[in-house]
């Protein structure tokens, strides 16, 4: 039904997974001594921004953002600064849920919060470019009738899968086998990035083999 | 009338359980076979070592030798053991360029004085004691040179006598006369063994004086006299001093001065012919305490002196920089020519021995290993370094097989538990229909175990002539859960009981419902079967309670409960849905769901902050809050700790009454209430006073000394008293219903009321939460006498603890409210196992946060201590005192279930999982590493937890059967015989109403 939209958002998936990829293999062409575990927060921050550029990007060429009624340029300003004070909330929101789950509060705030901002950039970023800054929107997708379109109904998986995959990697912190994997916070962020890349792969797999069951309310 | 059979039947459950852990612990549990064997002077010699055999050195055949051992002149005719409790070999050594000494450090200077003036007259060791560093485990380990065993750390407070072969014994039997002083242990484990003995108590860890007082006043006019032999003198000030105010304290320099100086005096006064042995059976950790294997608990020291030369020459590359304790058995009884205890596994030191002469160091291994025997003969200086390593291999021989487990009763523990989950979780799914039946189903499970069980007997007697009780509960246990699952559950006696099992939900519900909380349960289980997980179990639980409570409004929001339906314009034609719900009853409902939601996860995760450490977690810092106000120095400090726990503890009085006013039940007059209005106050006042008084140093106020001595005494027993006295009033009156007479119409508040006849109405008030509002009383009482057992700062983890409860009741009631608001079939959400699982993980999480560990050395033994500061005569009480330390949690949450939870038996069957993967744990780890360290001590600490709690369950579920009755009375009380139909009709509407306040609260 929605073969069109389907393909265009397995290409703009692959492409994002490629830039994820890029962005682990081409620093350490430039960068001397860089890897995942050694540098993890250069790793971090590379991913984010490649994530972040690629997904504004993608989305803003395929459009799929909601067309705005005026399109006055105070309008799109607004909607912006509004952005930014989003993305800003999410990254302390998701600092402290990190923190309550069990991140030390005051040594290595900084690495919590980079794993915010890699969590912002995987989740809540796709929720600005889908959505648009609209936080009812934001919460009515997460239901069970909430989406209303092949991107919702993408977006629900791949945060789903982002926020599971930095839940599980939780998992190993406190096992002790001494594995540079297992500092934090590694394992949450390589988590994350893997249940994302999951996501991105299982969004139109799961879209496409559902396809004649999907049904969407009109807006 | 169906209270009584689904008592039973819950006891009948738990028994089964009982018996299951029985038989595993019994079978897994290792126990040290104990050799009667003594040895014998004409043992010594024996040949058998093999090759060593020889006419070297003092020649002549073995018989004529074998006389010469016990009467050949020893080195020494006199031994003086002063043993230091606690002497830690940091205590002993003496560094002069250190500048600023700790409290602890350099305070023993004669040590280091002797060993640089007279290098061959002494030396000092460490001394390396085996784990468990416990007293008894210690005098055992050095009197037999043998290793303890673990079983063995349970008898701590009632030692019972060594039956082994050990070094006192063989003093004895060569004609030494013994005497002894202080710590009462060596009484019990040799009784009648000293000529002279003078006992002193050693229970009481606040006594720091005692002991060595009593020890002083006799210690030198016995030295100077001439009816001694062997001298023992136990000091327990070091040790005392230790657990009371930690080593990193003022008054432990003053206890190690006073040491040094005891030391000094008793040198002075030796005989040339006596050996001065100084010596600490164990460490302590940084906070005082021991029984762990951690360097810091194991490292004690050792110092020998003697008068004459000791040692050939001053200390060289030979000497050995570390002593294990069980060498010191062979050493003395060489020097002082007794022969070496049978099971010693221990080896002489050789240093004291002259190159040229020649020593016998024996050491026998196990009786499962055969006895070995080796003569150590050092001739010319040819130490035969094989037969060092040998003995060094026997010993680590010994410390690997040990153990010796019974596989079979292991099997049958396990299946007989994992029958009776399987059983408990059949019973929880028809709850009402047991309830209704359960007078004839346990009959024939009950009459089938006591017949297989008295076959199994009388079996026994006539194969092997006597009886074990193992294998008399097994089988009759087996076939009991046999016939139990045999039994059929008639749909017909399916009624819903009042009481236990109220909010049944059909168990027919959606699979994906269960999904998450299952996964957690699982996940929980699971983490019981690694070490690093049970070793970081205080987070693991708090990360998993998290998740599962951020879940609940996702998964509510997911189904579209959490939000008001959106206002759709073109509205489906009536009829064919329900009318919406009103969105501002949602909007409350959500409001409060999530607020309590932020409540669970605030308490949750400051209660992070009260955890004790276990010894294999490195960089750990204790909490602050769990040392007693009594060992801080920093008077602010202490004034602001001790504040906090006063507004922690006037909260938790003060949100109690709150609560209960609330719901209109401070309106009534009766014991309860007057339970809650002045009982609770001022156990209240006694308990901020109790910490004050046990919180003042001792030397601030030397003229009212005897005031506070009387205080500690009896501000404790008075809240005892007033506790037992607040239960009471509760059972016998437990009724909170605040009930008037309306005569007309005029007077009612609301109107609408239709009866327009003059009849009195009878208003009720309170009769919402007339069955939670005695458990919940209850809970704050049981809550209050806990926290007076634990240390004072313990005040505001259970202040988080009440509201934590509180959040979990609340957020489990709005859920549920949510969903029958949204139309949903009430059952949909409230997923039976959800609220199960949190309120287990919660109560699992504050037996952490409580600052307990499952570990033995975490133990509180200062509980023991409330309110007896002078010690016990018995031991039932202070076990019972330390028991409820240590489980108060589970206590807490295990009262309050019975009237806000599920079903008990879905609880049990949750709680008996977690028993059972801690069981399967020991059992398929059991040659892990960690067995004895970790995964033991935890499944002693479930098993306990799951005794512990369902006793409490028990008390909690009479509580509620009690309260029914007086409901039951109570209605026919108002309304008389004739309207018999009407009372019935009433007492439906009770129900109701309980279903309400289930809700509610």
């Amino acid at each position: 039904m929605w073969d069109h939209e389907i393909k265009a958002m397995a290409s703009s998936h692959a492409i994002i997974a490629s830039c994820i990829f890029m962005a682990t293999v081409v620093p350490a062409v430039f960068i001397p001594g860089f890897s995942v575990y050694g540098t993890h927060l250069l790793w971090l921050y590379c991913v984010t921004a490649a994530v972040s550029v690629v997904t504004v990007s993608v989305f803003w060429l395929l459009g799929v953002s909601q067309p705005t009624k005026k399109i006055t340029l105070s309008y799109k300003l607004s909607r912006l600064v509004r952005s930014c004070l989003y993305l800003l909330l999410s990254c302390l929101f998701y600092h402290t849920v990190v923190v309550l789950y069990g991140a030390p509060l005051i040594e290595s705030a900084l690495e919590t919060f980079s794993l915010a901002v890699l969590l912002t950039s995987l989740t809540t970023l796709r929720c600005l470019c889908v959505l648009g800054p609209n936080v009812q929107a934001w919460i009515r997708v997460f239901s069970r009738h909430g989406a209303m379109s092949v991107w919702d109904t993408s977006l629900q998986i791949t945060v789903a899968c982002s926020v599971i995959g930095a839940w599980l990697g939780a998992f190993p912190i406190p096992l002790d086998w001494d594995r540079p994997w297992q500092v934090w916070p590694v394992s949450c962020s390589l988590g994350s990035v893997i249940g994302y890349l999951t996501g991105l792969v299982a969004a139109p797999a799961w879209i496409h083999f559902h396809r004649k069951q999907l049904t969407y309310k009109c807006k | 009338m169906k209270r009584l059979p689904v008592l039973c039947l819950l006891l009948w459950l738990c028994a089964l359980f009982y018996v299951g852990i029985y038989l595993f612990v019994s079978g897994f549990l290792l126990v040290r076979l104990e050799v009667n064997r003594t040895s014998a002077c004409d043992d010594v010699l024996q040949p058998g070592g093999g090759g060593v055999g020889g006419g070297d050195g003092v020649g002549g055949g073995g018989g004529s030798r074998r006389r010469d051992f016990c009467g050949a002149k020893p080195r020494f005719r006199r031994t003086l053991l002063l043993i230091i409790d606690a002497l830690k070999m940091d205590f002993a050594r003496f560094d002069p360029s250190n500048k600023t000494p700790r409290p602890y450090e350099n305070k023993l200077p004669v040590l280091e004085e002797m060993t640089s003036l007279r290098p061959a007259h002494s030396r000092l060791y460490p001394f390396r004691a085996d784990p468990p560093t416990t007293t008894m485990q210690r005098i055992k380990g050095f009197t037999t040179g043998s290793l303890p065993t673990f079983i063995d750390v349970g008898n701590n407070f009632a030692s019972s006598a060594i039956l082994e072969d050990n070094i006192i014994h063989q003093f004895g039997k060569i004609g030494k006369r013994l005497v002894f002083m202080g710590d009462d242990t060596w009484e019990n484990l040799f009784p009648k063994k000293f000529q002279r003995s003078l006992p002193f108590p050693s229970f009481n860890v606040k006594d720091l004086h005692t002991v060595d007082n009593g020890i002083l006043q006799h210690l030198y006019s016995t030295m100077v006299g001439e009816d001694w032999d062997v001298l023992v003198a136990h000091f327990l000030g070091v040790d005392h001093c230790g657990h009371r105010f930690g080593p990193d304290h003022p008054a432990m320099g003053h206890k190690l001065t006073q040491m040094d100086g005891v030391i000094r005096s008793v040198m002075e006064r030796l005989h040339n012919d006596t050996l001065l042995v100084v010596m600490g059976d164990h460490g302590m950790t940084d906070t005082g305490d021991h029984g762990g294997e951690s360097q810091k608990e194991t490292d004690a020291a050792l110092f020998l002196y003697s008068p004459t030369p000791l040692f050939p020459g001053p200390p060289s590359q030979s000497e050995p920089e570390v002593v294990p304790q069980t060498d010191l058995v062979p050493t003395l009884s060489l020097l002082l020519g007794a022969p070496i205890p049978y099971s010693n596994v221990g080896q002489v030191l050789l240093p004291l021995f002259p190159a040229d002469s020649q020593t016998e160091g024996a050491a026998a291994g196990l009786s499962q290993l055969e006895a070995l025997w080796v003569n150590v003969k050092q001739v010319d200086g040819d130490i035969p370094r094989s037969v060092q390593a040998y003995l060094s291999s026997v010993r680590e021989t010994c410390r690997a097989t040990w153990a010796r487990f019974n596989p079979l009763k292991m099997a049958a523990g396990l299946v007989i538990l994992a029958l009776a989950c399987l059983l408990c979780f059949l019973v929880s799914q028809a709850s009402g229909a047991l309830a209704a039946g359960a007078r004839g189903m346990l009959t024939v499970p009950v009459a089938t175990a006591a017949a297989v069980a008295a076959c199994a007997a009388a079996g026994q007697v006539l194969v092997r002539g006597r009886v074990e009780l193992a294998w008399c509960l097994a089988p009759a246990v087996f076939a009991s859960e046999l016939a139990m699952l045999q039994e059929p559950v008639s749909p017909s006696a399916f009624k819903i009981h009042p009481v236990l099992s109220i909010p049944q939900v059909a168990p027919r519900q959606s699979g994906s419902a269960h999904l998450v909380p299952l996964l957690v349960a699982a996940l929980r289980c699971a983490s019981l079967l690694s070490d690093s997980y049970v070793i970081a179990e205080g987070r693991v639980v708090t990360f998993l309670l998290l998740s599962l409570g951020l879940y609940v409004p996702v998964r509510l929001h997911w189904d579209g409960h959490l939000l008001p339906p959106p206002h759709e314009p073109q509205k489906p034609p009536a009829g064919l849905l329900p009318p919406p719900p009103p969105a501002a009853a949602v909007r409350r409902e959500a409001g409060v769901l999530l607020g309590c939601l932020g409540l669970l996860v605030g308490a949750a995760y400051l209660s992070l902050s009260f955890h004790a450490c276990r010894e294999e977690q490195g960089a750990c810092q204790p909490s602050p809050f769990l040392s007693p106000l009594s060992r801080m120095q920093d008077s602010r400090l202490k004034n602001v700790h001790y504040g906090l726990s006063l507004a922690a503890l006037g909260l938790w009085t003060h949100l109690l009454r709150r609560w209960l006013r609330h719901y209109g039940n401070l309106n009534a007059s009766g014991g309860a209430v007057w339970v809650a209005c002045r009982v609770l106050p001022l156990v209240a006042v006694c308990l901020g006073l109790h910490w004050a008084v046990s919180a003042t140093p001792e030397d601030s106020f030397r003229n009212l000394a005897e005031l506070i001595g009387q205080a500690q005494v009896l501000l404790p027993r008075a809240a005892f008293a007033l506790l037992g006295l607040g239960a009471a009033l509760l059972w016998a009156d437990p009724l909170t219903i605040y009930q008037r007479m309306r005569r007309s119409l005029e007077d009612s508040e609301q109107p609408g009321g239709r009866e327009v006849d003059t009849r009195p109405a009878v208003e009720a008030y309170g009769l919402g939460t007339v069955y939670s509002a005695p458990l919940l009383l209850l809970c704050g009482l049981l809550g209050l006498g806990l926290l007076l057992l634990h240390p004072e700062g313990m005040a505001v983890s259970f202040l988080l603890l009440l509201l934590e409860m509180g959040a979990l009741l609340h957020i489990h009631a709005a859920a549920t409210g949510l969903a029958g608001l949204q139309g949903a079939h009430s059952g949909d959400f409230s997923v039976p196992w959800t609220p199960v699982v949190l309120w287990s993980l919660a109560s699992s999480q504050f037996f952490h946060a409580t600052g307990h560990l499952p570990t033995f050395p975490s133990i509180q033994w200062a509980a023991a201590f409330v309110g007896f500061p002078g010690g016990h005569a018995g031991t039932l009480l202070p076990a019972a005192l330390v028991t409820l330390n240590t489980f108060s949690s589970h206590i807490l949450f295990a009262g309050i279930r019975p009237s806000v939870l599920l079903s008990t038996f879905m609880y049990n069957v949750w709680s008996l999982l977690q028993v059972l993967s801690c069981v399967c744990a020991a059992a398929v780890l059991r040659r892990h590493l960690m067995v004895w360290k970790v995964f033991t001590p935890k499944l002693m600490f479930e098993a306990s937890g799951f005794l512990v709690s369902s006793a409490f369950l028990l008390v909690g579920v009479a509580l509620v059967a009690r309260v029914d009755l007086a409901v039951g009375r109570w209605f026919r009380r108002l309304l008389p015989d004739p309207t018999r139909r009407l009372s019935r009709l009433a007492r439906s509407n009770s129900t109701r109403q309980v279903y309400s306040e289930f809700a509610a609260i």
